[in-house]
């Protein structure tokens, strides 16, 4: 639903602030990945260390978002979607940060195999990598367009996520197994693909998150809640 | 050298799904008692039809409270309560209210009974000008012959209930209007409570008190929820939620949703009611 604007101008001026400022860090988070996938295919030292360095700029983001929103909650007290907006806005904020954090792991790992001969080829790695990023993207596209139904996408393409990592695990294991030289770079592969299954994962917290903001319904968890698996 | 099923053991893949977090304890939701029975009432100043067709329930123990713009019949539906309203010429209403099986529109039913069964605290604090102790003893005397210990243990059990005891005990000859605005508004609470009516009507109790006044006022709405069933109309909706179980929005005589004041200022069902508590309109 399409509400009428605030009363209150300068509200409507924070939480659009709010807003704006997720979708930036939005933006400078996947830039971060499309920088780290970029650096993988071409071995690109120097863009891993400019990506290094880079982290702060997201980190700084986090910080005026959360301080953003506390003041708002403190200030005005808001609730229903406002409120579901600000609290959802701070916890998404910590997916946004561990994405970038991820970005810049996979730079870190780059570094490290930079020099080598590539284990793998690199293909299923860049197409998972294209696929966590698609997640974030639509999910915050979701949140800019009020589609809850982008946002349930967005979630689906988690498993496809999962079903790149299982392979590329299994993929890597066997060049283990094949040689013990192979470990060095089977590591660091292996651990690149498990950041973009954590990069998955966080995008996939923030749709859910995404759905609560748009709908009021906590959709976290579940499934296995729906399936009775509460041990 | 490690094989490579150790250097993976803690990064492989999950074979088996975690334990899942167990559902969060959520507050008890409220009780569904109803105490007043509310069908298709409609209410009329002269020609001005102001409520329509309302339908609800308020409940049992439970702090109801009426939030809505100015003139959208929220106060008009509390004053139906007690038929306060037939002090005034022109003014009826039609349907509807029940309480314990009687429908207390149908005028047979004594008012002046009514009017203790469901007491009533204003805006402005409206102390008498007697002392403190009368002010309590005055409008238990129209319904109880009580004998002096009697009454003065009414008094100060009244006085208790509305957490003023403790600051007028040495006062009680005092005139009740030199007490300070929250303090004469918790002795209009204790007048209310002293004829031990079964539901309390409060019209905006403390939009005219500090925000110590304001607080003292609330933790006592909390207090008395025990012993009786409470309505509140109130302008704050901040007060609304953190003092009420239930919360009814209305909007031009409309009760517009209804439901458990949590989930109304969490997820509220209708978009009016979200542009409403979020001040998009009002």
């Amino acid at each position: 639903m399409t509400l009428r604007e605030h009363t209150s101008h300068e509200f409507e001026v924070e939480l659009e602030s709010v807003r704006q400022k997720i979708f930036a860090m939005g933006r400078q988070v996947d830039e971060v990945l499309a920088s780290s996938g970029r650096a993988l295919a071409e071995n690109d030292v120097a863009l891993c260390r400019q990506i290094v360095l880079g982290d702060q700029k997201t980190d700084s983001m986090e910080l005026e978002i959360d301080h953003l929103c506390l003041e708002i909650l403190a200030r005005r007290q808001p609730v229903a979607g406002d409120l579901r907006l600000l609290t959802s806005g701070l916890k998404l904020v910590i997916d946004l940060e561990r994405v970038g954090d991820m970005g810049v792991s996979i730079a870190s790992r780059v570094l490290e195999i930079a020099q080598e001969l590539p284990l793998i080829p690199y293909d299923d790695l860049q197409r998972m990598l294209t696929t966590a990023r698609e997640m974030l993207t639509e999910t915050l596209a979701a949140l800019e367009t009020a589609d809850t139904a982008r946002a349930s996408r967005a979630i689906d393409k988690d498993e496809v996520v999962d079903a790149y990592y299982t392979q590329i695990f299994n993929d890597v294991l066997s060049r283990m197994r094949e040689s013990p030289d192979n470990i060095f770079r089977a590591t660091r592969v292996q651990s690149i693909s498990k950041y973009i299954e954590r990069i998955g994962d966080h995008a996939r917290n923030i749709a859910e998150r995404v759905i609560f903001i748009l709908t009021g319904d906590d959709i976290r968890h579940a499934r296995r809640m729906r399936s009775g698996d509460l041990s | 050298m490690e094989s490579p099923e150790q250097i993976f053991a803690e990064n492989s893949p999950p074979l088996a799904p975690m334990p899942a977090a167990s559902l969060p304890e959520r507050k008890a939701a409220p009780v569904r008692n109803p105490k007043v029975e509310i069908r298709n009432l409609n209410f009329f100043y002269g020609k001005y039809h102001a409520l329509h067709d309302v339908d609800m329930d308020i409940h049992d123990h439970q702090v109801t409270a009426f939030i809505g713009p100015s003139g959208c019949g929220k106060s008009t539906l509390l004053r139906t309560l007690n038929r306060i309203y037939e002090l005034y010429p022109g003014q009826r209403a039609t349907g509807k209210i029940m309480i314990g099986g009687r429908n207390l529109l149908e005028r047979a039913d004594n008012v002046n009974l009514l009017r203790a069964k469901v007491g009533m605290v204003f805006q402005k604090p409206t102390p008498f000008p007697m002392s403190v102790r009368d002010n309590i003893s005055f409008g238990v005397q129209l319904y109880e012959r009580l004998s002096h210990t009697d009454m003065e243990e009414r008094v100060q059990w009244a006085l208790e209930k509305a957490a003023l005891w403790g600051e007028v005990k040495d006062k009680l000859r005092q005139d009740g209007t030199a007490l300070s605005g929250g303090q004469q508004q918790r002795l209009c609470i204790a007048r209310a409570v002293a004829v031990k009516p079964d539901v309390l009507l409060l019209d905006e109790p403390a939009s005219a008190l500090d925000p110590i006044s304001t607080q003292k006022i609330e933790q006592l709405v909390a207090d008395l929820k025990k012993d009786y069933t409470i309505a509140i109309v109130t302008h704050n909706m901040q007060q609304a939620a953190r003092v009420s179980d239930y919360t009814a929005f209305m909007y031009l005589g409309r009760l517009v949703e209804f439901g458990e004041t949590a989930k109304l200022f969490m997820k509220p069902e209708q978009q009016q009611t979200e542009e409403y508590i979020t001040g998009r309109f009002g």
